[in-house]
């Protein structure tokens, strides 16, 4: 329904648009013709379009490089785009080689990340945002923490984790477990600060008028502020989640960068993830080893796409105005 | 008989004292308007009725606010109960996101009240709040869908839904207009000869329309501070503070002349 609304007046707008070109014939300058697109005010003055101008430039500059980046791995990796890259092990000679294991691994260390990372993040940035008193200077420690961790570089968070593990005696770090644990800590500071703005664009009246009903404060966040929060929080989680699927440096810290020719099988197997095999991949002599990581460079880019897509449609199916 | 009575209340936001000793009774069945100049405090003392303002970081009350006898800031009682029993009404229409029916039956289920059979509560509440007829048809449908002034009738019918025993509305036309205010007026005539209704407004014709009785604040500078602070200047029937205040101030106020 709101979409249908929309529809109505996008179309009005178009009409009005219309009219005002054909009353403006002669500006028919692609830069003002945006600028009107906008700035329905009608600010043409050359300042505005300039600033468009680089607005559009940049937009450009940055779509031409992914183009560039996709159409050339395209390009490379096209003709090992097949069923073997799937199914198959790691093996010494290319043609038969696939990635089957990394593709396994990916997914299960990223849904181990997703099992830690969740829970914990949403609790944390729930706290911080409904219950913790900002006045208290300990909250404002941990608030300014998380800020600047999820600043801090991915190889960080590896040597942490290695350790992390070595404190506790693990010998063979690299395990399901442990990229788990990297990868989490890579983006819990991410996921806490996206509940967190989540919640924070709900606006007060709602958990007001459900606590005015009588609500405790825990029935008026689970019941009314997190709902109208999931959108936010599983929009920002996904991206993170597929931030943390491209990771390949904290794992490699952890020894990752192993030959696998096993399915991971649980939390404490050996594993290999997409990005450490397409970089074991490049790392190789032979032609036909740079052909295949394209290939699952393509397939990797063909997750990270659908990933975000999913976090779109969220998006967008649970829109809410208030 | 006076449902809530308050003696002597001061209301403060941290080192600023917001109202200062405010003493009336509201009286059951009966409609209370709280009128007066912006700032005095109308909404703070309002909230203070159902401990909303305890959501406000450093407010407090001092003096006493009773309901039905007990002091509603005494140590054993509960917040959450007092909201229950004294519900709240916003300016600014905020229906839940969620469809017309889980607005109202939110209420009911968040305080574990076991209707034999949530639908009829539903409709009981949304026909006492003048709306069924128009939604009854898309019930499952967004509440953001509905006008303001439905969204503001089905505010009332969810706080109603909770069978509270008084009914705290703070300007709760100031954003409709006067059709839609006009309904909830004749709405809160109806509601009045099962609840208690305290209304917080700016229009003097609507305080006047509708209320028993009506208490003017005004603000004052404070004799210690110097900050201005809300006082109650003058509190009786609707017909002697329209017709015939004892205060100047009051007279100043209702007349146009003044705030
Ligand atoms: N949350 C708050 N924190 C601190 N001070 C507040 C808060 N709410 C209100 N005040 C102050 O308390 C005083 C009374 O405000 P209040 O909102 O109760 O006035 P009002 O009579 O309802 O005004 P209006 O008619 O404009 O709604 C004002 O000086 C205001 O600045
Ligand atoms: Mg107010």
């Amino acid at each position: 329904m709101a979409g249908d609304k929309k529809n109505k007046k996008d179309k009005k707008d178009n009409k009005s648009k219309k009219k005002k070109n054909k009353q403006k014939k002669i500006r028919t300058l692609i830069v003002t013709k945006s600028v009107r697109g906008r700035a329905q005010g009608g600010d043409n003055s050359a300042k505005s379009i300039v600033f468009l101008g680089v607005l559009w430039l940049s937009l450009f500059l940055a779509f031409a490089f992914l183009v560039t980046l996709i159409v050339t791995t395209l390009l490379d990796g096209w003709t090992r785009l097949d069923g073997t890259l799937i199914t198959e092990f790691p093996a010494s000679r290319p043609e038969r080689a696939g990635a089957r294991p990394a593709i396994l691994g990916s997914m299960m260390v990223i849904g181990f990340t997703a099992l830690f990372t969740l829970p914990l993040g949403i609790a944390a940035g729930v706290h911080l945002e409904e219950f913790s008193d900002r006045n208290k200077w300990y909250n404002r420690i941990v608030e300014l923490n998380v800020q600047n961790l999820a600043a801090v570089p991915s190889i960080v968070y590896g040597l942490l984790t290695l350790g992390a593990l070595t404190a506790m005696g693990v010998d063979n770090k690299n395990i399901v477990a442990g990229g788990a644990m990297a990868l989490s800590l890579l983006i819990l500071p991410v996921v806490i600060i996206v509940t967190r703005e989540a919640l924070r664009s709900v606006p007060e009246e709602i958990r007001h008028g459900s606590l005015a009903l009588g609500a405790t404060p825990l029935q008026t966040l689970f019941r009314s502020t997190l709902p109208s929060a999931v959108p936010g929080i599983a929009t920002g989680s996904i991206l993170a989640l597929s931030r943390a699927l491209g990771e390949a440096a904290p794992l490699l810290i952890l020894g990752g960068l192993v030959f696998v020719s096993f399915d991971p099988n649980g939390l404490l197997s050996g594993y290999t993830t997409l990005p450490i095999q397409i970089f074991n991949w490049t790392g190789r002599p032979q032609e036909e080893f740079h052909t295949l990581a394209a290939a699952a460079s393509i397939l990797l880019l063909g997750l990270l796409l659908a990933m975000n897509a999913v976090a779109i449609v969220i998006r967008n199916r649970y829109q809410k105005r208030w | 008989m006076s449902v809530i009575t308050t003696t002597n209340v001061d209301v403060y936001y941290g080192k600023f004292r917001a109202v200062t000793g405010v003493t009336l009774d509201i009286n059951e069945n009966e409609i209370t308007a709280l009128i007066g100049p912006s700032g005095c405090g109308k909404s703070t003392l309002l909230r203070s009725l159902n401990r909303m303002n305890d959501l406000v970081d450093g407010a407090y009350v001092t003096g006493s606010i009773t309901f039905n006898g007990e002091d509603i800031y005494g140590p054993d009682v509960d917040a959450i109960e007092v909201r229950r029993r004294i519900g709240m009404v916003f300016q600014k229409p905020n229906p839940f996101p969620k469809s017309i029916y889980d607005n109202i039956a939110y209420g009911p289920r968040v305080i574990g009240m076991k209707p034999s059979n949530m639908d009829d509560l539903v409709e009981e509440a949304l026909t006492r709040a003048a709306l069924w007829d128009e939604v009854k048809d898309k019930l499952k449908q967004s509440a953001f869908g509905l006008s303001g002034g439905q969204q503001q009738r089905l505010c009332i019918a969810r706080t109603i839904s909770v069978k509270p025993d008084v009914i705290l509305m703070d300007e709760p036309c100031s954003a409709l207009d006067p059709i839609a205010t006009m309904r909830i007026e004749d709405l809160m005539g109806e509601l009045k000869k099962d609840y208690t209704i305290v209304i917080v407004t700016h229009n003097m014709q609507q305080a006047a329309r509708v209320a028993d009785r009506t208490a003017f604040f005004t603000a004052l500078p404070d004799e210690t501070t110097g900050n201005r602070t809300g006082v109650l200047v003058e509190y009786d029937t609707t017909a002697k503070i329209f017709e015939d205040p004892s205060d100047q101030r009051t007279e100043d106020y209702i007349s146009g002349r003044f705030g």
